[in-house]
């Protein structure tokens, strides 16, 4: 299927190229479309390509040996996936599953070398394009000393907690995000450590607070 | 009624990706706006707020003590 021609023109990588050059970088794309659940790719498979999203959403995540999952960011049109291994040459750093039906676009190693190699701009890009990359790693890398992050939303979640018919906010995952100053993901994951504790449980809309001095001991309060 | 996410219209851009994740058909596009289907069907996975954009989403929890 013939790759949209408008849809490289919005991609930060190829920002800067005429359309000539735009035109050549079409000729090396392929379009791959995806079902709802579908791995893209695997964790430690070699790479093959770099893909870009063009419609649809996927979760990027790293599986541990016993079998967690760490979503490490989504990935939304108009960004772009499995880059580093695909220029490092080596393997696929995270597996990438869709949430939904989704088409991407896809260039083959070999074939983004010869676009880096014609097309000096692109390496540019790439490099600023990467180094957002690393800012937000670096980002969960810190989030990721995970204890403190865990504490930090169990003293949320205390401090919100409803007594009676008082009348406290509730709180999405977001704002608790906001709040602990970490990411999304890393809400999520903290609250399935306190629900796999027992300190916590969860219903359809309601965090339920089991335990409450686990908690108070999680969050570091007196 | 039931206890449902709600969307901030201001904010939502109409870009349907909420849909695509919902597993309930919980979310409906009217207009260029999404709207939330009142149901029981809803699981409070929250994927529609994680992956939203702009923020337009929201799934907010009731935090309770009972132990």
């Amino acid at each position: 299927m013939a790759v949209q021609s408008d849809f490289f023109k919005s991609i930060a990588y190829f920002a800067g190229l005429n359309e000539a050059e735009l035109e050549l970088v079409r000729k090396h794309a392929f379009e791959k479309s995806v079902e709802k659940d579908e791995i893209v790719v695997y964790e430690g498979e070699p790479a093959e390509a770099l893909y870009f999203v063009a419609g649809g959403v996927l979760k990027i995540f790293k599986t541990s040996t016993e079998g967690k999952e760490q979503i490490l960011t989504l990935v939304r049109p108009g960004d772009s996936f499995n880059d580093v291994p695909v220029f490092e040459g080596g393997q696929n750093l995270a597996s990438a599953e869709a949430m939904m039906p989704v088409t991407l676009y896809g260039i083959r190693k070999t074939s983004f070398y010869d676009i880096l190699k014609e097309h000096p701009r692109v390496a540019l890009n790439a490099i600023q394009v990467l180094s957002q990359r690393v800012t937000h790693f670096v980002s969960l890398v810190e989030d990721l000393s995970f204890r403190q992050v865990t504490g930090r939303v169990a003293k949320i979640l205390f401090e919100h907690a409803r007594t009676g018919g008082d009348g406290k906010p509730k709180l999405t995952q977001q704002e608790m995000a906001a709040m602990a100053g970490t990411a999304r993901e890393m809400v999520g994951r903290s609250l399935r450590v306190l629900e796999d504790e027992g300190t916590i449980r969860l219903e359809r809309h309601r965090i339920i607070i089991a335990d409450e001095q686990a908690l108070k001991q999680e969050a570091g309060i007196a | 009624m039931v206890e449902m996410p709600w969307v901030d219209v201001a904010k939502c851009n109409g870009c349907g990706l909420c849909i695509g994740v919902c597993q309930h058909q919980g979310l409906v596009l009217v207009g260029n706006v999404i709207q939330v289907v009142e149901g029981e069907d809803c699981d409070w996975c929250t994927h529609c707020e994680a992956v939203c954009p702009t923020g337009a989403i929201h799934c907010p929890y009731e935090i309770v003590i009972v132990g």
